[in-house]
């Protein structure tokens, strides 16, 4: 049938079709070409670094690398009882090597994570093949064995054999207060050293609470925002604006100012009788003042999204339910409040997401008792130098961030942002 | 809002505490910038209000702290806010002639795989900055440059150029692209309808993107600190510093200049948007 249907033709011949397909084809290049320059530019400089965060959080090529031949031998070793002379053999030639480029140390010290007293065996180890000590020619398993009693104990052998995947996994899991035991099962941590679980808990807990907060005084304002008439509104909106655009260290600086202990709320707390003047309360440098701070300067992110909603809201709809005979707050429960879920959920999800990743106020604000897991990530890559340990916590940071960001784009849409 | 005289006496009550949690609202947004002010005048050294400040005694006042900022000894603030400057134009013209690009192809209705993209494009806004700041530091250390400026000018068109394509992509959903096709129907080629039509007609947009970016980089500090050499030092980074090591007068009289800076900023954005908001009245 279609085929006796005679083809539409442009005027150069080319059936309208085709030519259709080419201008589209076209049309799509040329708008991919306008994005290009600046995707490229992301991919190279942010996407692939955050792969790269990946790659360093899992690499464990190290001892793989050191131990080239041993691990070869091992491989046919069951792992139960002490090494066979090969592995022996072939760990001290591996050994040699490392001696030679004086890398030794290094292999002591990353051995004695995996399990405690390697390094200074590695140490004994070390004089005696410095020494010339060991003689090639006979057996070389019963001269290491005799370098240190550690040395015939077979759950060395053992840690030495877990370090040989060029990955690991470990990293993740000191994040979550656990690690490999001796027998490769995972174990977690005595309960007085869980530290990263509390941290965890509390960022979520200091992101739902500010978010609440945020929401608790950012519905009303939005609301007389969108109510007021243009010529108030308009001035009012500076109060939400201003801070919005004020550095983000200047409104900390002066949330320092206001909590410390002779500062200006105190003053106010004292001046009502609140509490009396030789017993300020300390509200710096805990979790008072990150609520506090984070909360003030986060409030117009949740504002401003409620805000652009409410606005489209007709106030002739809440008149509509009041004249049905619903009080002003049926009205507002049943009609006004369904209307304004969007921007609720808009509001929330960028607060939250803005303060579970929060850095400097918990910083500078938070004391030991307010900081976040951000704080926890920039010690490490700052003070222990662990950038494995912290590129783990901030990989698993942000998957958290990413699902939330992946329901915000389903709920709101990210070409539906709102600024200003 | 006055309410109608009819209105019950709960409901009077309601709204009265109403109108108080609003207002206290809005005192709890704006009050804390206004506490920088005074105290920047402080004689003393302190950063508490002194007796004579609360009497009003003008030997209580001094411009010390101001003074100490431009002609201090060892000073830092002049290379940081010459450092922030130059770092925060040209992260802006970068951040402006990137995402403007961007947001062209993606408001293109031919754009292939628009969602995928625009999420990838938005995501420094959205990642955590500590984040961004470690893959972005291992980047440039990666590359050589970290602590250079040119590290950090692409560190910040990085966190600049989201907030461009959102608003830019925001004033091209108003835009009537049969202007653009007029214009070639009438021979004028791309480049010269887009520098004679479509720029003059996005400009706001595009300014009030550039606003953002202006801001994001004068103000980032979490990347900065992993970034910056003691040659790269910013003004967010001396203050970073100051408030954490020594806490003295001196930052809230360069705090009190960044307010100012930044209601300077705030009002060109507000004329900015109303404009735009009128030029896509027009064109409904």
């Amino acid at each position: 049938m279609s085929s006796e249907t005679k083809q539409i033709l442009t005027t150069d011949g080319i059936p309208l079709e085709v030519s259709l397909k080419k201008a589209e084809k076209k049309n799509k290049i040329k708008a991919f070409l306008l994005v290009a320059p600046l995707l490229l530019f992301l991919i190279i400089t942010y996407v692939f670094p955050i792969g790269e965060m990946f790659s360093r959080s899992i690499d464990d090529k190290m001892i793989t690398n050191m131990l080239p031949k041993t691990f070869k031998e091992m491989e046919k070793w069951d792992g139960q009882e002490l090494p066979p002379e090969e592995v022996f053999t072939a760990f001290y030639y591996d050994f040699k090597v490392l001696v030679d480029k004086q890398e030794h140390g290094k292999l002591g010290q990353r051995l004695n994570k995996e399990k405690n007293g390697f390094n200074s065996i590695t140490k004994k180890l070390f004089r005696q093949v410095k020494r010339k000590k060991i003689d090639e020619s006979t057996s070389i398993k019963e001269q290491i064995m005799k370098v240190h009693k550690r040395w015939r104990n077979v759950e060395y052998w053992q840690a030495i054999k877990r370090t040989a995947p060029p990955y690991t996994m470990s990293k993740y899991l000191k994040g979550m207060d656990m690690y490999y035991a001796a027998d490769g099962s995972i174990t977690q941590v005595e309960e007085d050293r869980r530290i990263h679980r509390i941290l965890w808990l509390r960022t979520l807990e200091i992101a739902f609470f500010v978010t609440l907060f945020c929401f608790l005084m950012g519905y009303p304002i939005a609301h007389l925002l969108a109510t007021l008439p243009m010529k108030y509104s308009n001035l009012l909106m500076i109060c939400v604006l201003l801070p919005f655009w004020t550095s983000l260290l200047v409104r900390t600086a002066s949330w320092m100012i206001l909590l410390q202990q002779q500062g200006v709320v105190n003053d106010f707390f004292v001046l009502i009788g609140l509490v009396a003047d030789d017993n300020r309360p300390e509200m710096m440098y805990n979790k008072v003042g990150t609520y506090v701070a984070m909360t003030q300067i986060l409030l117009p992110f949740m504002v401003l999204p409620l805000y652009s909603v409410m606005k489209t809201i007709s106030p002739s709809l809440m008149r509509a339910g009041k004249s049905l005979g619903g009080t002003p707050f049926v009205a507002f429960w049943k009609v006004y409040f369904p209307l304004t879920i969007p921007g609720i959920g808009a509001g929330c999800l960028l607060v939250f997401i803005l303060a579970i990743g929060y850095y400097i106020t918990p910083a500078l604000v938070g004391g030991a008792s307010g900081t976040l897991i951000s704080n926890q990530i920039a010690f490490h890559m700052k003070q222990t130098l662990d950038w494995s340990f912290a590129s783990a916590m901030g990989l698993m940071l942000l998957s958290g961030v990413l699902i939330i960001y992946w329901i915000y784009n389903k709920l709101v849409g990210v070409d539906n942002i709102k600024l200003g | 809002m006055a309410l109608p005289s009819y209105t019950e006496t709960r409901y009077r009550i309601w709204h009265y505490i109403y109108i108080a949690i609003c207002t206290f609202v809005f005192f709890f947004l704006i009050a804390p910038l206004f506490v920088i002010f005074p105290l920047s005048f402080n004689a003393e050294e302190f950063l508490v209000f002194s007796e004579g400040m609360k009497n009003l005694d003008p030997d209580a006042f001094s411009l010390r702290w101001y003074k100490d900022m431009i002609y201090g000894t060892k000073n830092p603030w002049g290379l940081a806010a010459k450092n922030s400057f130059i770092i925060a134009i040209f992260a802006t013209i970068g951040s402006i002639i990137l995402g403007t690009l961007a947001a062209l192809g993606l408001s293109s209705r031919h754009m292939p795989y628009k969602g995928i993209i625009m999420a990838t494009l938005i995501s420094p806004m959205i990642v955590p900055l500590i984040i961004s700041g470690v893959a972005i530091f291992f980047f440039m250390a990666k590359v050589g440059l970290a602590a250079t400026h040119t590290g950090i000018v692409l560190a910040h068109i990085i966190l600049g150029t989201p907030f461009v394509v959102i608003t830019v992509t925001a004033t091209l959903s108003g835009f009537d692209h049969s202007v653009t096709r007029a214009a070639a129907s009438l021979g004028s080629n791309p480049v010269n309808t887009f520098m004679k039509i479509t720029l003059p007609l996005i400009l706001p947009g595009v300014i009030s993107g550039g606003l953002f970016a202006f801001v994001t980089s004068f103000d980032e500090v979490v990347v900065v600190l992993f970034l910056a050499g003691l040659e790269n030092t910013t003004i967010p980074i001396q203050m970073w510093t100051g408030l954490r090591e020594q806490l003295s007068p001196t930052i809230l009289a360069v705090a009190t200049c960044l307010i100012i800076l930044s209601t300077l900023i705030l009002i060109s954005a507000e004329l900015l948007r109303r404009r735009s908001e009128r030029l896509r009245g027009i064109n409904r």
